[in-house]
């Protein structure tokens, strides 16, 4: 029988898999040649970086050896790359000026890495992570003792190299555009969590960091350098940016090409006598760069070209990281949209993030770090479509939980748990501890159970579960918890909680904390995300990066928002008093940005209302330039100092009011606080600055200063109650110093000092104040705060931080849409 | 009638480039804008990028100066919960209203949203 040449370009995961699926249905079909680029034997490329890791060799990965092309009477022309295709003539060409005629042709040559046209880009010591030969130079890199590696490329393939090298001992870096690793197959929170556990294996991460250049010398190169000036030393430099489908041999034959090679559902390109699997190919605008797309691929061929009716239809992505003890699993897609729901588990204690995301009752997408084993399942319920509804409620938990307890309500769950089974993982309480301290002892409470068992008393989130074996113990007995108020939906933790941990734990970052908090959604809220940002200014100033995007707008643009959209402007007047050349140069910007309303505010300043966002930064621009600065009249931060004249002027003077007023305001400016904090300071008890109803106001008497804590004079009225009087002026500005850091550390969010008051009681405030020693730490903690703060934001807009905030993205629809 | 509603009602004939993915801040927006108004364009913390018209339905306030978490957006005036995939409202003022979402495609790491060609 003469049999149909078969002739496969492409000896790689792709087209070795399509021979194979072909011979499995019809073993004596074709006379098949495979033309391969390498001069090896067919192996596994994805299983590289465990080759590079040390933890494979070759001869592990190899798929098929010589011998098994032998026996299926395969001709192997490897170390031949294919040069051209005749689709007129029907025959390859490839080096060695060798040629083929076919019947059938299979295009699976694959993709080439992205190189990044970076100058010095061709150094020696440059390579990409594509082959075994790119293994060969990365290991021998490695060999070098104390010998550094740089990636670029924060991606499933980036992270493998680095991971790889940093097992052979190399100080590797990766460099990643974007703020979050893998970010096509995480979100933020899990890319955290990989963040730190990669710092564990040893490789350090560059988040969003532009590379400029490759350094080099005597041709070898020595390092990169970022944008931002930063110099990273390496041996070896790893691109890993990415694959583009190897177009030019289609192109050159005339088919069809788009990113890839356009095949159809039967996998058949332009020409019919041409298929295309792999990554070369493109599939209803899709080019797939995973192994499990590409195997469908190829069963669909092997059933077309055997006479078998099939079509593929596109795949659904499932990812997996391969970086030993690091357990990442990604698929399907996380954007929301009607009827989609986010489920959100964190357990801090094993480093378990897990996020489904639901659609229409299914399963859409899921995330899970830490914890991966489920990821099989949940990729299964994706692809079925099956309706997740009645399972929702133990989803999260995993397979095994859910179809043990399916059908069961919270409660009957519990109660079907044996005696043995833990409830609180922190500190290892079963739940039969539980029942047996509630009868024995006749708790009645959740406080009750803490207390005794230590359940539910380290990171809370088996609280549920305890109340759920209290209520099924106590029956009718029960009452249910009344704990602290959360800090919202995101979290059952209240705010003591969270800034006691963030200190205690160092927690320095919000996904940090919403990890080992255990936050149940994934990005926090606009009530938890400001918090949060707040807690960690005060807990950490200096080492902190603020996150402007937890910020409300009035903080982030250092204006207030008016009701159509435009900013009102507050220069700073220190102490209240302001000069002709202010004066002149307020009026000046009025007049030059047409700004519609000037008014006087009842802090003694001059606010100027309607001004265009887009102007902001030449309004101030203007103002520094007469020497005046923010007024942060838009923070929840020290906001105004109000005196009266004092000594200076006042007949009843007792003081200098004014210049204390402006010594304060000089040193205080700038500070972040829970909630907005006004000061005054009046010269005498007729008390013309008003400083009984601020919330820190000072009362000059002949014999010193009066420092009054806690009034309010908005929503509600309440004047202050005296908390300390001091006989100078240095020791009223250190108890004023004291009680605003101590406001600082213990205020919840958007809690006003008198509601602080209100909560903690003026006598442990006093306590503390009254202290010569908790005075002067709390003093020196504010002065090394105010070292960071202490500066005018509206400069640093000037200099150009943070434009993107101020000017359109693009102009190029202002006069588009006709 | 507005350009951006006509989009929904009419169709649209171009897609205009206005600049990168990396262009907005990770949970955070930019403006652009056109003669019937701004459009915030918004990137959310898993990367996606939404468009809306830049007014809430409540009082009209600039959705492209509010807080984005998860894929919603609070108003800065009134601290409305937009929902930035449908451009409705969420939660207590669900049903109040709805902002027009602008279509857009992501590609290359450009965005391009939906626009009209002018008459020549």
């Amino acid at each position: 029988m003469n049999r149909q040449k078969l002739v496969v370009v492409g000896n790689g995961m792709a087209g070795c898999r399509a021979v194979e699926e072909i011979l499995k249905r019809a073993p004596n079909r074709y006379e098949i040649a495979i033309f391969g680029a390498e001069p090896r034997v067919n192996y596994n490329r994805i299983m590289l970086s465990p080759v590079l890791a040390g933890e494979k060799t070759f001869e592990d990965i190899v798929i098929n050896d010589e011998a098994w092309y032998r026996d299926n009477g395969i001709t192997l022309h490897a170390g031949r790359a294919v040069t051209a295709v005749d689709p007129a003539a029907k025959v390859v060409r490839a080096e060695g000026e060798l040629e083929a005629p076919y019947d059938v042709l299979i295009l699976a040559n694959g993709s080439d890495p992205v190189r990044l046209p970076l100058p010095g880009a061709d150094l020696k010591g440059v390579v990409t992570f594509r082959d075994l030969d790119d293994v060969g130079a990365m290991v021998a890199a490695a060999e070098t003792d104390g010998g550094k590696a740089v990636v670029i490329g924060g991606g499933l393939l980036g992270l493998e190299a680095a991971y790889g090298l940093a097992k052979r001992g190399m100080g590797a870096t990766v460099v990643h555009l974007m703020e979050v690793l893998m970010e096509r197959q995480l979100d933020e929170s899990a890319g955290y969590l990989l963040t730190e556990a990669l710092k564990d294996k040893g490789v350090e991460t560059v988040l969003g960091a532009h590379s400029e250049e490759i350094l080099g010398e005597d041709g070898k190169v020595s390092g990169l350098r970022l944008k931002d000036g930063r110099v990273l030393p390496c041996d070896i430099l790893v691109m890993a940016v990415g694959i583009r489908p190897n177009g030019a041999l289609s192109r050159a034959a005339g088919l069809k090409v788009n990113r890839g090679v356009v095949v159809d559902d039967q996998m058949r390109t332009s020409d019919p006598s041409i298929f295309a699997v792999g990554e070369c190919a493109e599939h209803r605008g899709v080019a797939y760069g995973l192994v499990a797309p590409i195997f469908e691929m190829c069963r669909t061929l092997a059933e077309v070209l055997t006479d078998g009716e099939a079509a593929y239809e596109g795949s659904v992505l499932s990812t997996r990281l391969k970086v030993s003890g690091v357990d990442v699993f990604s698929a399907g897609r996380f954007s929301g949209g009607e009827g989609c729901e986010d489920i959100v588990f964190r357990d801090a204690g094993r480093g378990v993030y897990k996020r489904l995301v639901l659609e229409d009752g299914k399963v859409a997408g899921a995330v899970l770090f830490g914890d991966a084993v489920d990821g099989a399942w949940y990729f299964d319920l994706m692809k079925s479509g099956r309706d997740v509804s009645d399972i929702r409620e133990t989803l999260v938990f995993g397979q095994a939980v859910t179809e043990g307890l399916s059908g069961l309500d919270p409660s009957s769950a519990v109660a079907a748990m044996a005696d043995t089974a833990e409830i609180c993982g922190c500190n290892g309480v079963c739940k039969g501890q539980i029942t047996q301290a509630i009868t024995s002892q006749g708790l009645t409470t959740l406080d009750d159970v803490r207390a005794v068992t230590k359940a539910s008393a380290s990171c809370g989130s088996c609280t549920p579960l305890v109340e759920q074996v209290l209520k099924l113990t106590l029956g009718d007995g029960f009452k249910a918890h009344e704990g602290p108020k959360p800090v919202c939906k995101c979290t059952h933790h209240g705010h003591a909680i969270v800034r006691q941990r963030i200190v205690s734990e160092q927690l320095k970052s919000i996904p940090a904390v919403m990890q080992a908090l255990e936050w149940t959604t994934a990005d926090g809220c606009a009530s938890c995300r400001p918090a949060l940002n707040y807690y960690l200014i005060c807990a950490w100033p200096g080492e902190y990066r603020d996150d402007k995007q937890s910020r409300f707008i009035n903080e982030r643009a250092h204006a207030n928002i008016q009701k159509d959209g435009t900013y009102s402007v507050v220069p700073r007047m220190w102490g209240g008093v302001t000069s002709a050349a202010e004066l002149r140069a307020i009026a000046d910007v009025v007049e030059k940005f047409d700004i519609p309303t000037v008014k006087v505010t009842g802090g003694q300043r001059i606010d100027l209302l309607g001004v265009r966002k887009d102007d902001l930064p030449k309004v101030w621009s203007d103002l520094n330039a007469a020497g005046m600065v923010s007024g942060h009249a838009y923070a929840k931060g020290l906001r105004t100092v109000k005196t009266c004249v004092g000594t200076e002027w006042c007949r009843f003077g007792t003081q200098d009011s004014t210049g204390l007023g402006v010594r304060l305001e000089k040193f205080m400016w700038g500070s972040w606080s829970p909630a907005k904090v006004k000061l005054a300071v009046s010269g005498c008890p007729r008390n013309c600055a008003e400083a009984t109803c601020k919330d820190i106001g000072v009362i000059c008497v002949d014999s010193g200063y009066e420092i009054h804590l806690g009034g309010a004079a908005g929503l509600h009225i309440k004047g202050t109650e005296l908390l300390t009087k001091v006989a100078s002026e240095n020791e009223a500005v250190w108890a004023i110093c004291a009680v605003m850091q101590l406001y600082r550390e213990e205020g919840f969010y958007l809690e006003r000092i008198y509601k602080w008051m209100d909560r903690v009681g003026l006598e442990s405030i006093r306590a503390q104040i009254e202290d010569p020693e908790q005075r002067r730490a709390l003093y020196d903690r504010f002065a090394f705060s105010q070292r960071f703060f202490r500066i005018d934001p509206w400069a640093q807009h000037v200099a150009g931080r943070e434009n993107h905030e101020f000017n359109p993205m693009s102009r190029r629809m202002e006069f588009e849409p006709a | 009638m507005n350009a951006i509603t006509d989009f929904l009602t009419q169709g649209h004939d171009a897609w205009t480039d206005v600049g990168a993915v990396t262009d907005i801040p990770l949970r955070g927006a930019r403006r652009v804008p056109t003669p019937e108004g701004d459009i915030a364009v918004f990137r959310t913390g898993d990367g996606k990028v939404f468009a809306l018209r830049d007014q809430c339905p409540h009082k009209g306030g600039p959705l492209s100066q509010g807080i984005v978490h998860g894929h919603a957006v609070t108003c800065p005036l009134h601290s409305w919960n937009i929902d930035l995939s449908s451009g409705e409202p969420m939660g207590a003022d669900k049903g109040k209203g709805c902002t027009p979402v602008v279509p857009l495609r992501v590609e290359g790491g450009r965005i391009l949203l939906a626009s009209k060609r002018r008459a020549a």
